[in-house]
């Protein structure tokens, strides 16, 4: 069976990746606007500095839309079908991401669900992925 | 620049849906000849090339052109309604005078087609692949359920989007799916990516179309075998290149300030509007779309389809060929959004609707990621 797309890091992502790799999900943050931001870059979207810091995300993440995939992609065949989601961090960014420990159903994946981040490891590299969390706090 | 510039000549492949038998460069070319025999004009008169897919220096190169115009903007299936508003400016600054516009894709054959890459290091390759995107299904209808949760859209006013265009196809005799189909054939046919099904995704095919542009002063000095039409207001914009980046799930940036444009140069609105092209890659585009251009409130847009609205004989007919979901969809569809435009301002549309003065054509690029705009008219629309 093929195995799951990797990642290939650029200079610019690379604290992401080792971030993972280590158990922690790093994101950036604009010294000067304060912003939080992602992807990975080098300057601030939202005011332009590039006067930028790395910093550790609480993790803590809210389920904010998805698909269900029903034709897998290569390596998730064991998956499908799958949801292919796009979760909110509490500090505002938004990504990409996939959902573990539960049924991944239009029943069981409600939008705005409390979420943790949590690592898939494939190969060397490990994947922030999310999982419901226990917690709950008001609504962002 | 309003109505400075014309659509002289507009038509496509010979065919469209599946061509096992010509290459990708050859449905470019074939589109183009077609095109310039529908304006009478001469290969020899072309000074301007504008093409995606395959280079505009190869397409011209075949044709047998020497272009001083090339303009090579490839941002998906918009690309067409991009190049039609660069000509136009090209036009009137005097850089060329008469622009060929060429879009042929081997979408379901893949006959002399570039192959799709993957590149694991760009923001795509490292945030959106390894979570296990296959291909547009997975990724275009990603803020569908948000969108339902704000705005309360139904399975059943989505699914009316494939129902109603199929209305418009089955009076096509060129679309690929014809047959009519209900809502509950829709949410019957088998789920690609919940909650889009088979019916509300569009079509994989092989086809191609081409235009030609021209100032509308040397448009009446042709000898033209159609009325010209009239570019009366144009837009583009871009939003994110990671449909996961949009910054509200629920409304297409691209959308909204690439219409906005082109309403405001046309110096016209919705109102005004006889007939409209929404580019249907899946069923929500025209329901996000009908609402970033203004012709509904917000979450109102799956009603308004469901309720007949756009439909055959209705007020506001949209997708009259059948759209991306029934007509064709070779990839990049945004060239056929154009030339049903053009054809029904014109009067020669298989599904006519009487008395088309003004036509609006909104195409995306990626999954939102870019928008193209054109407000289109007639003659007498280009001079009130």
């Amino acid at each position: 069976m093929p195995s799951k797309p990797l990642p290939q890091p650029t200079p610019e992502t690379k604290p992401y990746w080792e971030g993972a790799a280590a158990g922690e999900l790093r994101i950036q943050r604009c010294r000067s606007c304060r912003h939080h931001y992602f992807y990975p870059r080098r300057g601030c979207p939202h005011c332009g500095s590039t006067d930028v810091e790395w910093t550790a995300a609480s993790g803590r993440a809210r389920l904010h839309t998805y698909v269900i995939n029903h034709r897998p992609a290569p390596g998730f065949e064991d998956d499908a079908p799958y949801a292919i989601a796009v979760v909110e961090l509490e500090e505002g960014p938004r990504m990409m991401s996939n959902i573990v420990g539960i049924e991944n159903s239009p029943e069981s994946l409600v939008l705005d669900m409390p979420l943790e981040v949590a690592f898939e490891s494939r190969e060397d590299m490990s994947i922030p992925v999310f999982r419901p969390a226990p917690y709950s706090s008001e609504k962002p | 620049m309003r109505a400075q510039i014309a659509i002289v000549g507009a038509a496509e492949t010979d065919t469209v849906g599946v061509i096992p038998d010509k290459s990708e460069l050859e449905l470019h070319t074939e589109a183009a000849r077609n095109a310039l025999g529908d304006a009478g004009i001469d290969l020899k008169a072309v000074d301007g090339v504008a093409a995606a897919g395959q280079s505009p220096i190869t397409v011209a190169y075949n044709l047998g052109i020497t272009p001083s115009y090339i303009d090579f903007t490839a941002v998906g299936g918009c690309s067409f309604l991009l190049h039609v508003r660069h000509a136009a400016a090209a036009i009137a600054q005097g850089l060329c005078e008469v622009v060929l516009v060429t879009h042929g894709q081997s979408g379901r054959s893949r006959v002399g087609a570039p192959p799709r890459s993957r590149d694991r290091s760009s923001p795509q390759g490292q945030f959106e692949a390894p979570y296990g995107v296959t291909g547009p299904p997975t990724m275009f209808p990603i803020g569908v359920l948000r969108y339902m949760h704000r705005y309360g859209l139904t399975h059943e006013q989505l699914a009316s989007v494939a129902v109603v265009q199929r209305q418009w196809a089955s009076r096509n005799a060129r679309a690929m799916m014809r047959d009519l189909i209900t809502v509950e054939d829709v949410l019957a046919s088998p789920l690609i990516a919940y909650p889009m099904h088979l019916l509300e995704c569009c079509l994989v095919t092989d086809g191609g179309g081409a235009l030609v542009l021209t100032s509308a002063e040397r448009a009446r000095d042709m000898d033209l075998k159609k009325p010209p039409v009239y570019v009366l207001g144009t837009g583009e914009a871009a939003e994110a290149p990671l449909v996961s980046m949009m910054a509200d799930f629920t409304s297409s940036k691209a959308f909204e300030v690439a219409s906005r444009l082109a309403f405001e140069e046309a110096r016209l609105g919705p109102a005004d509007v006889d007939h409209l092209m929404i580019y249907d890659a899946f069923a929500h585009l025209p329901i996000y779309g009908l609402e970033d251009m203004g012709f509904v409130p917000r979450g109102e847009a799956g009603p308004f389809v469901a309720e007949g609205n756009t439909a055959p004989g209705a007020g506001l007919p949209m997708n009259t060929n059948g759209g991306g979901l029934s007509y064709t969809h070779t990839g990049m569809y945004g060239m056929f959004l154009v030339q049903e435009s053009v054809r029904q301002l014109r009067g020669e549309a298989a599904a006519q609707v009487p008395g088309v003065e003004v036509s609006v054509a909104l195409g995306v690029g990626g999954m939102f990621m870019s928008a193209g705009a054109l407000v289109l008219g007639t003659e007498a629309a280009a001079g009130s």
